[in-house]
């Protein structure tokens, strides 16, 4: 150590990225429980191809993971790239132009043979030619040193080679003084029953820390020190895991039985893993046989008195809209969660993008409005769940929850809720006919809540309240069968009209940055932390941008027309073509700018900064 | 354009004098008004002993109809299902507020309607899902799915499949008329090849499913095939598929006489029906047309046997073991054969764990391991820090 100098830095972005066999997606896990242990704020990024192993050295089968932490407000997974730890010629090949000039790139030197750069396409080898010339180049033997490391294990060479990932994490967290406890402990669980693994892996891991220490490469290490958060407790929390414990505590504080079903669709499916762990918190799940019969499942259980939900991404709720129209019309609790990837039809499996919302809006046969919540960070999933379901049983309709890839599989640091302070949810089932028909009483099904105007729910099961509920259109009140004109159109507005009075349950919108001025950035979903760290950039630069992210989609709040007001331009970045600007641009008639990125990537707040810079200086 | 279709999706195996009969309407249909299933009201069966034995008021078939009017066309064999329904209900000593029932899109679909029990008509071919998530999350509900040979065969057909497989304790009664009748007149699964409807001017050229032989194949627990012309019989195999614990799948040959009129004729008429049927028991020699004939089996092939000829007795038949997956299969091949009866009756049974008996077991299990999940430790679960 005596010779290598100590650097702070405020904050870093690194990118791990190799093969997709490699285990790029476990050194950036653990590197962020690192982080998180470090007590540093953090965003992070994994970025994987759609294939489970694609041939190894190929560029499309590069898998990737970044994470930007700091001692200051990490809002995204960064920028640029500072630290690039490359596995192979592919990998770097694939995210060269993700690093900062002058950033650093490590590179296993061992993978840079002839046949690897030709899967790669370097027409030479970047480490000898003038390629790398703006970087500064670590080129570390990671085969060489992995195997010499194993020499003695009873490992074959696989299972030696697969493991240099270790040696690589190790490094990362020497180089940028993480500890090395929670890797520690993390190997020690997952292989307890394997001791050789177990061993071969503590070692290597612990071979790359003191690497790092011992070796001429590194002059310089670095810290960052612990980020100013509100005081509590923290965990890192992945947005998927985040959502499933809000159902978790939906169900917990409304005492319904929360039914789930699902079938496995790329990025939801660890909803479905989550869940089935839960089996004990009062959860309830199904691997259906299609998305139908999964959506078709919940409304089963949603019939019955508990709370159907049912998860997928966009192909599966195109598979599920007719029945989210049965739960619409027979006016059930249901929550559709729709973990968002790219589109259309396959589209890109496991990369992000926001362009299901015109789906959630309009998709759909006949007028059937649903309200529509959308996370804007992994651990706001928890909240926006909770929120879902507790607006699914209060207003008696299904409730479209908008999550995406990028949100799912991110994580951040999150300050863990306590319990008490989740607003109320109650649920009132209906126990006694509310009419009578000629001196007998009666019930009727669709005899509406005047203030929600929902409909009660009588579970199967409760004497006297025997009723009929169905894909036809329905009576008012009596919930008979009606073809009568008159009946549809008040039917047809007065579910439009229970729908719109959710607005009754939002709090006024927080305004990020200036609260009148120049520019109102408006959004929604998971670029909340990109728009909101490119308003504090532009705001530093001395100019009036302020930013309000909409929770709710549909209905919007009710005070953006005082909020459009105070500004003189809008604009709305989006990860699709111009979804919500559309739908802004015809309910206000207000010229709103449409900034759009459909490349599977997140925005990075740089890109949101330019364009605003672009808006003000005409 | 129903005349016509007569014609020409006559089957081949219907026996001779049979093309021009008129139909027959279900028992008790004649002469009534369609907006009632025949006896409807103010007929009150009487009771076997012991039913409601709690003291409780015993229910009748009127209090199994809905208000609603029913609306089937005029002798439509859906009357003689739902008549037969409503009375075996009082039978079940299933409490009135525990039975629902589920229905996907179609004639047969408008079914729970009529029913004075819940219910949910759903979409089309939906509703062995909706009966899935209810009866998983709600075990102690007597659950009863309505679907078609459109419905449940076309495009609801895959989840007809894997609700057998998972074998939820739930009854399944497909109404089969081998026909789209709600949409008016299109060829089903079940059509036969060379149909002339509207969508097959020219005949169709789909191979027909075989509603017994696709359950079976897809591990049923329960199997049997009644017809809508025999409620006596129709309501035995109800009354069995509610008593097996697990999917009692029930399909019921059912006159469309709209739009396939006498489809099953040579089956259900009185005259034909004695020949070209077989009525399956458990336990008893395979025998029909009155005794005097009887099925053997030689290989693994059915063979129709003279009993009075004097060369074979009623011992010498095949005696039927509902139990036997393999007698099923060959029951469910003896379909539409000129050469033999149609079977009616038990195909098959089978106890097997129920699904939302095993989801509930293992419930049960983790509840007993880790006791009940507390929402606080699973928040802060993992590794936290504290942030001062």
């Amino acid at each position: 150590m005596a010779n290598k100098t100590l650097e702070t830095l405020p904050e870093a972005t690194i990118l791990f990225a190799g093969d997709s066999g490699d285990g790029m997606q476990l050194t950036g896990s653990q590197f962020t429980l690192a982080t998180a242990y470090a007590m540093n704020d953090l965003a992070t990024l994994p970025d994987f191809p759609a294939e489970i192993r694609a041939p190894a050295g190929t560029t499309y089968g590069v898998s990737g993971f970044q994470l930007h932490f700091g001692s200051v407000d990490i809002r995204t997974p960064g920028d640029e790239v500072d630290l690039l730890v490359a596995m192979n010629p592919a990998a770097l090949k694939v995210n060269l132009d993700r690093v900062r000039l002058g950033g650093t790139i490590l590179v296993n030197s061992n993978a840079f043979d002839q046949r690897s750069l030709d899967l790669a396409h370097f027409d030479a080898n970047p480490l000898d030619d003038t390629t790398l010339d703006k970087y500064h180049v670590i080129q570390v033997e990671l085969t060489r040193l992995t195997r010499e490391t194993l020499k003695d294990s009873s490992l074959n060479q696989k299972e030696i080679d697969r493991s240099k990932n270790m040696f690589a994490l190790g490094l990362a967290l020497w180089l940028y003084s993480r500890p090395l406890k929670p890797a520690e402990k993390w190997i020690a669980r997952k292989f307890a029953k394997k001791q050789d693994i177990l061993d071969a892996n503590l070692e290597l891991l612990r071979k790359g820390f003191y690497f790092g220490e011992t070796t001429e490469l590194f002059v310089t290490r670095y810290e960052v020190t612990p980020a100013t958060l509100p005081p509590g407790r923290y965990r890192a929390i992945q947005g998927v895991h985040a959502l499933a414990m809000g159902l978790v505590a939906a169900a917990k504080r409304s005492g319904l039985k929360v039914f789930y079903g699902s079938y496995p669709i790329t990025p939801a499916s660890d909803i479905l893993h989550a869940l089935s762990r839960f089996k004990n918190h009062g959860i309830m799940t199904v691997q259906a046989e299609d998305e139908i019969a999964a959506v078709g499942m919940a409304i089963g259980a949603s019939f019955g008195g508990c709370l159907g939900i049912t998860g997928t991404s966009g192909p599966g709720v195109a598979l599920k809209t007719e029945a989210m129209g049965l739960a619409h019309i027979t006016e059930l609790p249901l929550v559709v969660i729709n973990v968002q990837r790219g589109g259309p039809s396959t589209g890109l499996p496991t990369k992000t993008e926001q362009s299901d919302l015109m789906q959630a809006m309009y998709g759909r046969n006949g007028d059937a409005p649903l309200p529509i919540i959308a996370a804007s960070t992994p651990g706001d999933c928890f909240q926006a769940a909770y929120e879902a379901c507790r607006m699914a049983v209060k207003y008696m309709t299904p409730v479209i929850l908008l999550s995406d890839g990028y949100l799912a599989n991110g994580s951040e640091p999150w300050l863990i809720p306590s319990v008490d302070d989740l607003p109320e949810f109650d649920v009132e089932f209906a126990g006694k006919p509310n009419a009578e028909i000629e001196g007998e009483p009666t019930f009727h099904p669709y005899k509406r809540n005047a203030e929600t105007l929902a409909r009660p729910w009588a579970r199967p099961g409760t004497p006297g309240l025997e009723h009929r509920v169905g894909g036809l259109e329905k009576a008012d009140v009596t919930g008979n069968v009606s073809y009568d004109p008159a009946n549809h159109e008040h039917m047809t507005r007065i579910r439009a009209e229970k729908v719109a009075r959710i607005q009754k349950e939002m709090a006024p919108l927080d305004i990020f940055g200036a609260d009148e001025g120049d520019v109102l950035i408006v959004g929604w979903g998971s670029t909340r932390g990109a728009i909101e760290a490119a308003v504090s950039r532009v705001r530093e630069s001395g100019h009036a941008v302020g930013s309000i992210h909409l929770r709710w989609v549909n209905p919007l709040p009710p005070d953006l027309s005082d909020i459009f007001a105070r500004y003189r331009s809008f604009l709305v970045p989006e990860l699709n073509n111009g979804q919500l600007v559309r739908m802004l641009r015809a309910e206000f008639l207000l010229p709103f700018e449409a900034l759009n990125k459909i490349q599977g990537r997140p925005f990075g707040p740089s890109e949101i900064q330019q364009h605003v810079m672009g808006m003000i200086n005409g | 354009m129903a005349d016509q279709d007569k014609k020409k999706g006559k089957k081949p195996t219907l026996p001779p004098g049979m093309a021009g009969k008129k139909p027959t309407r279900p028992p008790g249909a004649a002469g009534k008004k369609p907006t009632l299933p025949p006896g409807a009201r103010g007929r009150t069966p009487s009771m076997p002993p012991g039913s409601q034995g709690d003291g409780a008021p015993t229910l009748t078939r009127a209090d199994f109809s809905s208000d609603q009017d029913v609306r089937w066309c005029p002798g439509c064999g859906d009357y003689a299902i739902l008549a037969t329904v409503q009375r075996l209900m009082p039978e079940l000593n299933v409490p009135r507020e525990n039975t629902v029932f589920i229905s996907g899109i179609g004639c047969s679909s408008r079914f729970p309607y009529y029913m004075e029990t819940y219910g949910m008509h759903s979409i089309h071919g939906r509703a062995p899902t909706i009966a899935t998530g209810l009866k998983a999350s709600r075990p102690e509900l007597d659950v009863w799915i309505v679907t078609g040979d459109g419905d449940g065969l076309s495009i609801g057909g895959n989840h007809l499949i894997h609700i057998m497989r998972r074998n939820l304790n739930v009854q399944m009664i497909l109404f089969n008329n081998q026909i789209y009748g709600l949409t008016k007149g299109q060829y089903s699964p079940t059509s036969e090849a060379g149909k002339v409807t509207k969508s097959t001017p020219f005949g169709s050229i789909d191979h027909p499913f075989n509603p017994t032989a696709v359950v079976l194949g897809a591990d049923a627990t329960f199997v049997a095939r009644t017809m809508d012309r025999d409620p006596k019989h129709m309501k035995e195999m109800f009354s069995r598929s509610h008593a097996h614990k697990g999917t009692g799948f029930v399909e019921v040959y059912q006159n469309c006489n709209i739009f396939n009129d006498g489809a099953f004729f040579q089956f259900t008429e009185k005259d034909s029906r004695p020949d070209r049927t077989v009525y399956i028991e458990h336990d008893k020699p395979l025998v029909y047309a009155g005794g005097s004939k009887g099925l053997r089996l030689e290989g693994f092939t059915l063979k129709s046997v003279d009993l009075e000829s004097g060369s074979y007795s009623a011992s010498d038949c095949l005696v039927y073991d509902e139990t036997s997956r393999e007698l099923a299969t060959i029951m469910s091949r003896m379909h539409w054969n000129p050469e033999l009866p149609q079977p009616f009756g038990v195909f098959y049974r089978e106890e097997r764990p129920t699904y939302e008996d095993m989801l509930h077991a293992q419930v049960d299990d983790v509840l007993k391991r880790s006791g009940t999940g507390s929402l606080d430790d699973l928040l802060s679960g993992g590794d936290t820090w504290v942030v001062e």
